[in-house]
């Protein structure tokens, strides 16, 4: 498993699980990317009918099978998600949202504006209306990317972090038979790309073209306050901002409280590289949003603010699953935000090719060769 | 003999005449310029903030801004940095149990 975030970990425990020998190698520490700068959303609201929402449906499941073991030391708290509409219009369009996923297996109830605020008390007078998701979820993304490779190692994974990938080998066939790292060479007849937003780097090295890009995202962060938010709560428009392919910034906000204290607050998105440059005008927008969605916050000090570079592949659509251009290579990466809340299923359903099993979920849409070669 | 040395009688300042803050309802002298958690500190004050969790005293740590130990609840607002805030006349400090925002909590 080449990275050491969420998704490598997940995919580490469930081979390991399965009687795999395992490595896991990252060239920084353990969620040292894309996982620490999460918020660790597991969400199936914000997902349209379609593969990526079977994959968060099966995740769901799975993250309440872990929190069972991991639960408190990954602070899970089924705490469920509330997407609110501030004109009858956003309702009614939430509504249609709600009734295709409904379909599929999802839990939404919807809420009329007048009955918000028993969900939320410190929720702004007026909004037009929401829908209550209880599957939705949260964990402490460290935690959990740490605990899971913590069970990994119990079930004889190894952890090598600070050493960095250079080449992927491949033998006469073509096929994958390791990976060399400055310090190493592993062999192995496998190797899982959870390079995260590094994913495409990683693909190169194995000489496959994989157009994975940097999207960053910030979020804000509180000074410790009682429960003032218990839900995940954010406005409509959060979903067509995380399906829009726009390179431009796009906010909404998006304000959940931690059991630590601090309330979080996103999301914003832009297609800037890798730029790390704090950006006020992000800040002052995300800060803006959260306080109409919640006045109370109006008068809370924020102190301070992180940024991340979510995987984005151009479809939306992570990369999962047996490459079929190289014998031996298969992607777990590109989940965009969403990553968290999909780490199980996707190490579950890697660990099932892994061991020759039919995967329990069809991985076609998932296939990394999908892209035209630039 | 015992020799006392002041932070003021070290850089020889020289401060305007000495005022009041008001610390838990009783009077606590202040100088010019210092702040809030050096007027707590020479009055013998050491903790004016209890932890969320196991409810312990805190007080100044870094006292340079970096640690966020110091926070009490001035002129009524919680989680204000004493050892950054200028101790002026009629400021008005609240020793803080926990996050100091029990009244927003649902």
């Amino acid at each position: 498993m080449v990275g050491a975030g969420v998704v490598g970990a997940a995919c580490a425990y469930y081979a390991a699980r399965a009687g795999l020998t395992v490595a896991v190698v990252d060239r920084g520490p353990v969620a040292g990317g894309t996982t620490g700068a999460g918020e660790g959303n597991l969400l199936v609201s914000d997902k349209e009918p379609g593969p990526e929402l079977d994959l968060a449906l099966l995740s769901t499941r799975l993250w309440r099978e872990l929190a069972e073991d991991l639960g408190a030391a990954v602070e899970y708290e089924a705490k469920g998600g509330v997407v609110v509409a501030s004109t009858a219009a956003g309702q009614e369009a939430l509504r249609a949202f709600a009734a295709a996923q409904r379909a599929v297996g999802v839990v939404a109830e919807e809420v009329p504006g007048e009955r918000l605020r028993e969900l939320e008390p410190h929720l702004a007078p007026g909004l037009a209306g929401g829908f209550h998701y209880p599957q939705d979820a949260q964990v402490q993304p460290a935690l959990a990317a740490a605990h899971l490779l913590r069970a990994a190692r119990r079930g004889g994974a190894e952890l090598i972090t600070g050493e960095t990938v250079t080449a992927v080998d491949r033998g006469p066939d073509g096929a994958v038979c390791g990976v060399r790292t400055d310090r190493r060479r592993l062999a192995a007849p496998a190797v899982v790309n959870a390079g995260g937003t590094w994913g495409g780097e990683l693909a190169a090295l194995a000489g496959v073209h994989l157009p994975v890009m940097p999207r960053r995202g910030f979020v804000l962060v509180t000074e410790p306050l009682p429960r003032v938010v218990r839900h995940k709560v954010y406005a409509a428009d959060y979903v067509a901002n995380v399906a829009s392919g726009s390179a431009g910034l796009e906010t909404s906000a998006v304000v959940e409280g931690t059991p630590g204290g601090p309330v979080l607050i996103g999301a914003s998105r832009e297609r800037v590289g890798y730029d790390r440059t704090l950006s006020q005008e992000v800040l002052r927008r995300l800060a803006g949003q959260a306080a109409d969605l919640f006045p109370v916050l109006a008068d809370v000090t924020v102190l301070r603010a992180y940024r991340g570079f979510r995987p984005y592949l151009p479809d939306h659509l992570p990369a999962i699953g047996a490459d079929p251009r190289v014998p031996g290579l298969y992607h777990a990466c590109g989940h965009e935000g969403a990553g968290i809340g999909l780490a199980p299923a996707t190490g579950l359903l890697i660990s099932e090719q892994l061991t020759g099993k039919q995967p329990e979920q069809d991985l076609t849409p998932f296939r990394a060769d999908r892209f035209p070669a630039a | 003999m015992r020799r006392r040395r002041t932070p003021a009688g070290l850089v020889e300042a020289e401060p305007g005449p000495a005022h009041h803050i008001e610390f838990d309802g009783r009077p606590v002298p202040a100088l010019p310029g210092q702040s809030i958690a050096a007027a707590l500190w020479a009055d013998g004050v050491l903790a004016w903030r209890t932890t969320r969790v196991g409810g312990t005293p805190r007080g100044a740590f870094c006292g340079i801004g970096s640690c966020f130990d110091c926070l009490a609840t001035v002129d009524g607002r919680p989680n204000q940095r004493t050892c950054l805030l200028p101790a002026e006349p009629g400021t008005t400090v609240t020793t803080q149990e926990g996050h100091g925002r029990a009244d927003l909590a649902v």
